[in-house]
């Protein structure tokens, strides 16, 4: 290992930038003559508009135009890009802005572009619409059997009905039951909020006759590709898409959003460019939602424990519309990951997903894996409880042992390492447990309520391979690209598809550079984020930058030591085949001969003694790796937590967090992942919750009411890794962005119920703020026996 | 138009600018100093911070008008040219930040801890971060950092 090379705990290169206040994010853009889109919203979740009126506004001073629906003549609909299994899937039109019907606060149903900023938004004002509001359905459970509709094309609200698994292989295993634990829950709708609020410019090069769209997206190639052929039917060729420094994203960055399209569009109406930055409240109603899954969920075990079958229902919303992965989410990131670490023989699972009067629903950091987690790791909770089996020894029963990879689980994938015994002994012995005793003793002497949960977690990830991807019901493919280029000097600039919003890709690409071509880490630029400087792109999402990504640098990287060794054997008059390649030096095995890539590097630039017969010039090398399957990373979460009994205030006093991500580049990069992924579940399982009353208002649409984990709900993290290698990559990487997530929400609210387990409370839902548990606490069978 | 004046950064500036005009629209707006970042629209989230004469503000609760002839600092100014501050090198050495976006309000906010309170435990640090929201860190090396940024300053 190099001090620059894979392993090595470099600090950030992107780093300097950030911490001066010269970050570029996308609402630091400002264009020569640009103008100031608002965005008018719905105030109703569910409405026919009978009739707008905008001569007010567009008379008002400094308003360039104002636009509606009906202006959008032969702008298609925002398109979505999975449907599973390829349907049959309800798939309602989505307009960019509501035409005729609006279906949930927030919905777009005008823009006012203006001078300045406060002339749009108070032009907006004068925008007089007359609304005739319809009947809504805002509760998940509700929707298929509400009186409303919200599509005429979608009966019962429902967008499609989905099952993995075998049934009657499962419905036997209950048949031959021991003991079935059973749970109802609902894993609660989140809003994402990345601390950076959307932002788009649109502009229109009259000239070229062509577009550049500024965005906060984590897949710029994606959105060219979505809202050039599907929205606004602009070539790629004349398409340009730029996200630079972006503000974390956790899956809310991916969709394509209608303000990318008005933007675009309005700056060829306008002939000026346009831009639109989300305020926090706009981003509340309108960036896309997570989670919202209402389920029931039962484990069968035999006498010994052993798990024989699961058997899940579950009703997912989808939101009003149909988001770009909405249908993806709930379904192939979802059923798939039921097995969790365990070798469950016989798994059904039934998935209902459905329209409501909500904001969209999408990915958010970990994308149905949390939901499956939280299912399988609180169903084996309650088993423990039920069977009086110990919770840890319970899972060890259970563990698919590790001499029997690739396992092949009955919910279609095919895990291809891991060691989950080993994870669980490390994660007992990080997490102190011979101590937990005393924890214990000291906790409750002073009055607190002691609680210890686990996690002991799954993930799949390094979406995808493509020909899996499509047949599941992608309609992209899911390789990444990378184009790796040696200039003449020496130096490298490394244009890679996959897209950083805060994972620091342009220290570990480099690393990765560094490494491979023993190239100072100072002298390699990572490029990202521009669709006319980078190759192509899938971008960044469910923890593949890495093990999809890298890939494909490491995949040029070959290429390039390849063709450079055949250059270093004409120079120095040898066989290609007799070339070594080290630390950034060719040499010729068994000789003193040697050259350096710098001057391997001039020599393809500068060609004058060079086999131009067999060998173009230059040193630039393109790779777009498709992955052979999904990778897995696992690992083992335990939390400890104290609650409050006279107030129900939970506080986590212990956390900690053995993961196995494969390889691992940058041990420091990874730990901060792993930390922001846990409180992200921990926000989750304790604080966050979005509410929206029965007619649909957002309730919870701000900062003062959506509570965010703040430092003083978090505590140190105590980490600890174990590396099994991804076999099928050339890293052997496996995922570290999401699996804190996965795991944490899970491992928090198992503390929690352990800590209510001998008040007779077994299950509580998220989030367990003070209020929710203490109620709990007050409504459990044997308090009310004692009061 | 009111016009006003301030010092930013130890530079005099002015600009005429509408009443309602908010501090921080007018350091990003009218000056483009766009390091100061807004993330919300109740003051809660803290990515705007900046120090107006010595104390730290959230600039998107207070208006330009307000700070007529204060002295301002805002992330731009904070390092000694090329040179990061300690409490910036302390950021960068225990990766404190990621997407880096609530970064400059949180070293603004983290000066202000430092200047009031020059050993602060952790549980101080976490408590005075009630005010500046990270998604993406969980805290864990943001706390690591201001802890580390106190014991430079010290020395």
């Amino acid at each position: 290992m190099t001090e620059t090379g894979i392993g090595a705990a470099v600090l950030r290169t992107e780093d300097r930038r950030f911490l001066t206040g010269s970050g570029k994010f996308t609402d630091d853009i400002n264009r020569p003559g640009q103008t100031y889109a608002h965005i008018l919203r719905s105030p109703h979740s569910h409405a026919k508009i009978r009739k707008i009126d905008t001569a007010s506004a567009a008379a008002a001073d400094g308003v360039v135009a104002v636009f509606t629906g009906a202006d959008l003549e032969g702008v298609g609909g925002i398109p979505c890009g999975f449907a599973p299994d390829g349907g049959p899937m309800n798939e309602p039109p989505h307009p960019v802005i509501a035409d005729e019907t609006v279906r949930y606060v927030g919905d777009r149903v005008a823009v006012v572009i203006a001078e300045t900023l406060n002339q749009a938004r108070d032009a907006a004002e004068l925008i007089s619409i007359d609304y005739e509001t319809l009947p809504c359905v805002v509760a998940t459970a509700d929707a298929v059997n509400a009186t409303t509709q919200l599509h005429a094309d979608a009966p019962r609200n429902i967008c499609f009905e989905w099952q993995i698994g075998d049934k009657e292989a499962t419905d036997q295993a209950f048949a031959n039951a021991h003991h079935v634990a059973q749970l109802d829950l609902i894993n609660s709708r989140l809003i994402p909020n990345a601390l950076e609020p959307r932002a788009a410019i649109g502009e229109y090069d009259v000239g070229n006759d062509s577009y550049t769209l500024y965005t906060t997206s984590q897949n710029p190639h994606v959105v060219r590709l979505l809202m050039g052929a599907f929205v606004l039917s602009i070539p790629e060729h004349k398409l340009r898409i730029v996200a630079p420094d972006v503000g974390g994203g956790f899956g809310s960055k991916i969709p394509h959003y209608p303000e990318e399209a008005i933007v675009t569009w309005a700056a060829q109406k306008v002939r000026r460019p346009v831009k639109w930055t989300a305020g926090r409240s706009e981003s509340f109603l309108s960036d896309t939602h997570g989670r919202d899954h209402v389920t029931h969920g039962e484990l069968a075990l035999d006498e010994d424990g052993a798990f024989l079958g699961l058997r899940v229902k579950t009703t997912a919303n989808l939101g009003a519309y149909l988001s770009t992965f909405g249908p993806l989410i709930p379904t192939y990131l979802y059923g798939t990951l039921l097995s969790g670490q365990y070798s469950t023989p016989a798994i059904h699972c039934e998935v209902t997903a459905v329209f409501t009067n909500t904001a969209p629903v999408d990915a958010l950091r970990g994308a149905g894996r949390p939901e499956a987690t939280y299912l399988v790791e609180r169903l084996v909770n309650i088993a423990a409880a039920e069977t009086g089996i110990d919770p840890v020894e319970l899972r060890r029963r259970n563990l698919i042992p590790s001499d029997a990879f690739p396992y092949q689980t009955p919910v279609a994938l095919e895990y291809d390492s891991g060691n989950y015994a080993g994870l669980l002994d490390e994660g007992l012995k990080v997490a102190d447990m011979s101590g937990i005793g005393a924890r214990r003793i000291d906790a409750e002497s002073r009055g607190k309520l002691f609680g210890v949960g686990y996690s002991t977690y799954i993930e799949a990830c390094g979406l995808a391979p493509s020909n899996v991807a499509g047949v599941i019901g992608a309609r992209a493919g899911l390789y990444e690209a990378a184009d790796v280029r040696i200039h003449p000097t020496g130096s490298v600039t490394v244009f890679t598809g996959s897209n950083s919003h805060g994972q620091g890709h342009e220290t570990t690409f480099a690393q990765l550079v560094s490494d491979g071509l023993g190239v100072p880490i100072e002298n390699v630029e990572v490029v990202h984020g521009d669709t006319d400087r980078v190759p192509f792109g899938m971008g960044t999402y469910g923890s593949r930058s890495l093990a999809v990504g890298g890939s494909a640098i490491m995949k040029s990287i070959d290429k390039l030591v390849e063709k450079g060794k055949k250059i270093a054997a004409h120079t120095l008059e040898a066989s290609a085949d007799d070339m070594l390649f080290q630390d950034g030096v060719f040499s010729v095995a068994g000789t003193d001969k040697t050259v350096s890539i710098a001057e391997v590097a001039l020599t393809a630039y500068v060609p004058h003694n060079y086999p131009l017969e067999q060998l173009e010039p230059g040193l630039d090398e393109t790779t777009f790796y498709d992955p052979i399957n999904f990778t897995f990373p696992a690992g083992c979460h335990i939390c400890e937590v104290e609650i409050d009994a006279e107030t129900g205030a939970v506080e986590i006093s212990n956390y900690s967090a053995v993961d196995d991500v494969g390889r691992i580049i940058n041990p420091m990069i990874v730990a901060g992942q792993v930390h922001g992924g846990i409180a992200h579940g921990a926000g989750q399982a304790l604080l966050e919750g979005c509410v929206y009353d029965d007619a649909g208002q957002l309730v919870s649409g701000s900062f003062m009411d959506y509570t965010m984990p703040r430092a003083s709900n978090l505590l140190q993290f105590k980490l600890g890794s174990q590396v099994t290698l991804c076999p099928h990559n050339p890293l052997g990487a496996k995922g570290c962005g999401e699996a804190g997530t996965i795991a944490s929400t899970a491992a928090v609210m198992n503390a929690v119920t352990d800590a209510l387990t001998p008040l007779g409370v077994t299950h509580i839902d998220m989030p367990a703020t003070a209020q929710n548990v203490w109620q709990a606490i007050h409504t459990a069978p044997t308090q009310q026996a004692a009061e | 138009m009111p016009s006003v004046s301030m010092s930013v950064n130890g530079k005099s500036v002015s600009g005429e600018v509408e009443a309602r005009t908010l501090l921080v629209e007018f350091l990003r707006e009218h000056l483009r100093l766009t390091g100061t970042h807004v993330g919300c629209d109740t003051s809660q989230c803290g990515a705007c911070v900046v120090h107006v004469d010595g104390d730290s503000v959230k600039s998107c609760t207070m208006l330009a008008l307000q700070a007529e002839g204060s002295d301002v600092k805002t992330i731009e100014g904070v390092a000694n040219g090329d040179e990061l501050h300690p409490m910036q090198e302390a950021f960068r050495e225990n990766h404190g930040l990621q997407c880096g976006f609530c970064t400059p309000g949180m070293v603004m906010s983290a000066l202000e801890l430092v200047k009031r309170n020059p050993d602060p435990s952790e549980r101080e640090v976490r408590e005075w971060l009630e005010g500046n929201f990270c998604r993406c860190t969980g805290y864990h090396n943001i706390v690591k950092s201001i802890l580390a940024g106190a014991v430079a300053m010290r020395s």
